[in-house]
């Protein structure tokens, strides 16, 4: 049915062909009273349906926080579940509006196809996941492993990078989904599961016994996963790219979910900015004054979401890491809104 | 007749003749086609370059950087999206070939056995094709997958046989011959082998045109095919050795390997498509007239003859049209090996090189050629057969 799906997408990649290109974004959102966000068919922590078949992740808030800047309301999204393979067809053809899917920003994806990264929500590494019983506690020790892999991902070159660096060979088994790849591992059709090292907790968490694999300790890539949008329409690239700032800076200002209807009252210049008290930050977005207020009301602020997704609060328990606030020693760093 | 159609020619203005009319109908069509699809193709192309996206076809030389599993060809990761596509339409064209051969077994089996006068013959081709041919093919490829996989044991706890055959979850490992200098000697024997088999063959045929007399050929002609190569290379002192699989860190290394995604794949197609040649064997068997089998029999004819040599030519023309779909659907089919990543053509050209590259509209392009032109070749193949199946009035 993948293909079906490919198929699909090219005819909607065909049907540029008749309308003149549409650049405002926002507009048609508007339009629609909807947001089309593109998310993984499930990684657990970033875009998976719960138990009531509700999406439920960080990056499924990243869809969230940007349908309440726009509407005022989490709620006003539709979710495309779309592989790697078939993501950035999806966002060159107009399918999605936004592509929320933990996409590596890469130089080819950012120059050659048409799009724009928006920011980094989660700075990620690709890692390994291995079987205790097979005894390698090193990614130097994998010469000549089978390698289970997702296809069409930036894993799948970095993997033959470090094993050339390393002179060392490998086999590839490519499956098109992860759910596919763990399935892969779980029959002992490959050695070793690649991924990024985010996806490689929530995978630990699908095998029968977790405490049977472990991951190895060598992060072998830089892997900074962001929101994606079309090159051309630089309104709705600001308004991504601004909500994803709000949310860091709610953080830093120390503005939850909780609390956001009392800092309305607050009289720190830079919290009135940011909640629109004050300001044209919203006006300049094209959006409401109240944007960001409505981001932290509906969403909470980015350390809320990474705690309730894929942190402490969460069965991932990733560790912040390199996900900290640029002033507690990470690379999470809003810009000013003034 | 004549000398009135030509009378009334003139009379009729040239736009009103019919055989103008019909010609400059179709021309005005081809015309509109044209430019229309131009002016598709153009537009997409404008539109696409303005939103920054690569168009043309340089990045089927630039470098893939991935590994495929399996390549009929060398292949490593530092070669072109061009190689990958050579690849994926060499794996595809594998996994046909071999469910199409597979699959043309079974299914003339089985068409035959539905025919059985033997009860439990007859019972079990039927609850077989309508089992197979009543599941999607999809969920039967995945389900073999998965069965085949779950059945295996690791590569350390391999089944094997006589230590030179193994099989685990990791595929099937068979020894690997490795040719030396000498061995043309065995090629030149195999060469000649099939040549008086030829020669044989004529003898045979016309030595049963003068005398009646049946000649074994079938089984001669093996023997001499066999037999005459194993000879001379017994003779030439063995100029071959075996390479032999070898657990080696993780996995067997050396050796030939068939993947299970191959097996999987190449299983579920041929046992799939079996069932539909199954009944276009039996229609057509069945639509020989009784009467040709009792004149055979009458003539004292045993069984096996009678099928080979009365009802099957026959059946033929009516089997081979409804087999070629059969075919073509098979090699459509294949694609579905994305499902359990056997790398073939959908796979990793229009799977993994176009999220690669992100030209979609010019990858999916090249993909759909693919299968048109293999599309055609099969039917080609086959109608010539038929053609020549098909009875000659002289």
């Amino acid at each position: 049915m993948k293909i079906l799906k490919t198929a699909s997408l090219s005819v909607a990649a065909l049907a540029l062909a008749t309308t003149v290109s549409t650049a405002d974004t926002l507009d048609s959102i508007k339009s629609k009273g909807m947001l089309s966000c593109g998310v993984s068919t499930g990684i657990a922590g970033f875009s998976a349906t719960d138990s009531n078949g509700k999406w439920k992740g960080l990056d499924v808030d990243m869809c969230k926080a940007v349908a309440s800047a726009v509407f005022g309301d989490a709620s006003k999204v539709k979710y495309v579940p779309l592989t790697a393979k078939e993501r950035f067809t999806a966002l060159q053809s107009g399918e999605i509006d936004l592509l929320s899917r933990s996409t590596t920003w890469t130089n080819t994806r950012d120059t050659s196809l048409g799009l724009n990264f928006a920011g980094v929500n989660y700075y990620d590494g690709q890692g390994f996941l291995i079987s205790k019983s097979i005894g390698v506690n090193s990614a130097k020790e994998l010469d000549g492993a089978t390698v289970c892999i997702q296809a069409g991902t930036t894993t799948e070159l970095n993997l033959t990078d470090y094993f050339k660096a390393n002179k060392m060979t490998y086999k590839p088994i490519t499956y098109d989904t992860s759910g596919q790849t763990i399935e892969g591992f779980k029959s002992g059709r490959c050695d070793v599961v690649t991924s990024d090292a985010s996806q490689l907790y929530g995978l630990v968490l699908k095998v029968k016994d977790p405490n049977s694999v472990k991951v190895l300790p060598e992060i072998i890539s830089k892997e900074p996963l962001g929101p994606v949008v079309r090159q051309g329409d630089d309104k709705w690239f600001n308004i991504v790219k601004w909500t994803h700032i709000a949310l860091l800076n709610a953080e830093e200002m120390g503005i939850t979910q909780a609390n956001v209807d009392s800092m309305m009252k607050s009289k720190n210049p830079g919290i009135k900015r940011l909640l629109g008290v004050s300001g044209e930050a919203g006006k300049n977005l094209g959006l409401d004054a109240k944007w960001a207020y409505n981001i932290v009301k509906n969403v909470g602020n980015y350390g809320e979401s990474f705690d309730r997704n894929v942190g402490k609060g969460s069965p991932l328990k990733i560790d912040r890491g390199l996900n900290k606030l640029w002033n507690q020693g990470g690379l999470q760093y809003g810009a000013p809104i003034r | 007749m004549k000398k009135h159609k030509k009378a009334r020619q003139p009379e009729v203005a040239f736009y009103n003749n019919p055989e103008n009319r019909a010609i400059i109908y179709q021309v005005l069509a081809l015309v509109l086609i044209f430019f229309v699809t131009y002016f598709v193709l153009n537009n997409m192309f404008i539109n696409i370059e303005k939103r920054g996206i690569n168009t043309g076809f340089d990045f089927l030389s630039s470098e893939a950087g991935f590994g495929i599993l399996q390549s009929l060809i060398a292949y490593d990761e530092s070669d072109s999206h061009g190689k990958v596509f050579i690849v994926g339409l060499l794996n595809t064209i594998l996994v046909s070939v071999i469910g199409i051969i597979f699959a043309t077994i079974i299914g003339l089996l089985v068409g035959i056995g539905r025919l059985s006068k033997n009860f439990m013959v007859a019972k079990l081709s039927m609850i077989y094709v309508e089992t197979f041919r009543n599941i999607p093919i999809l969920l039967q490829i995945l389900f073999w997958y998965n069965v085949v996989l779950a059945a295996l044991p690791s590569p350390r706890q391999s089944i094997s046989f006589f230590d030179s055959i193994f099989f685990n979850n990791r595929g099937l490992y068979i020894p690997k011959p490795i040719l030396e200098s000498g061995f043309t000697a065995v090629i030149i024997a195999f060469i000649l082998a099939i040549v008086a088999v030829i020669f044989l063959t004529k003898w045979a045929n016309k030595r049963h045109d003068e005398t009646g007399e049946e000649f074994p050929t079938f089984w001669v002609s093996l023997g001499i095919l066999i037999s005459a190569p194993i000879l001379i290379f017994f003779v030439s002192g063995t100029p071959a050795t075996l390479e032999f699989a070898e657990l080696k860190g993780f996995n067997f290394r050396g050796g030939w390997t068939l993947i299970p995604e191959l097996l999987a794949l190449a299983f579920a197609l041929s046992i799939y498509t079996a069932t539909y040649i199954a009944e276009a064997v039996r229609a057509g068997i069945e639509a020989v007239p009784k009467g040709q089998k009792e004149a055979a029999h009458a003539l004292g004819l045993k069984d096996h003859i009678i099928l080979k040599k009365v009802v099957l030519p026959q059946a033929l023309r009516v089997i081979i049209p409804p087999v070629i779909n059969q075919y073509l659907n098979l090699v459509k089919n294949s694609s579905l090996a994305t499902a359990i990543g056997y790398p073939e053509l959908v796979t990793i050209f229009s799977g993994t090189s176009l999220n690669q590259v992100g030209q979609a509209i010019e990858i999916i392009l090249m993909t759909m050629a693919v299968y048109l032109t293999l599309s055609i070749v099969i039917s080609m193949l086959m109608n010539y057969l038929n053609a020549k199946m098909q009875i000659k009035e002289r």
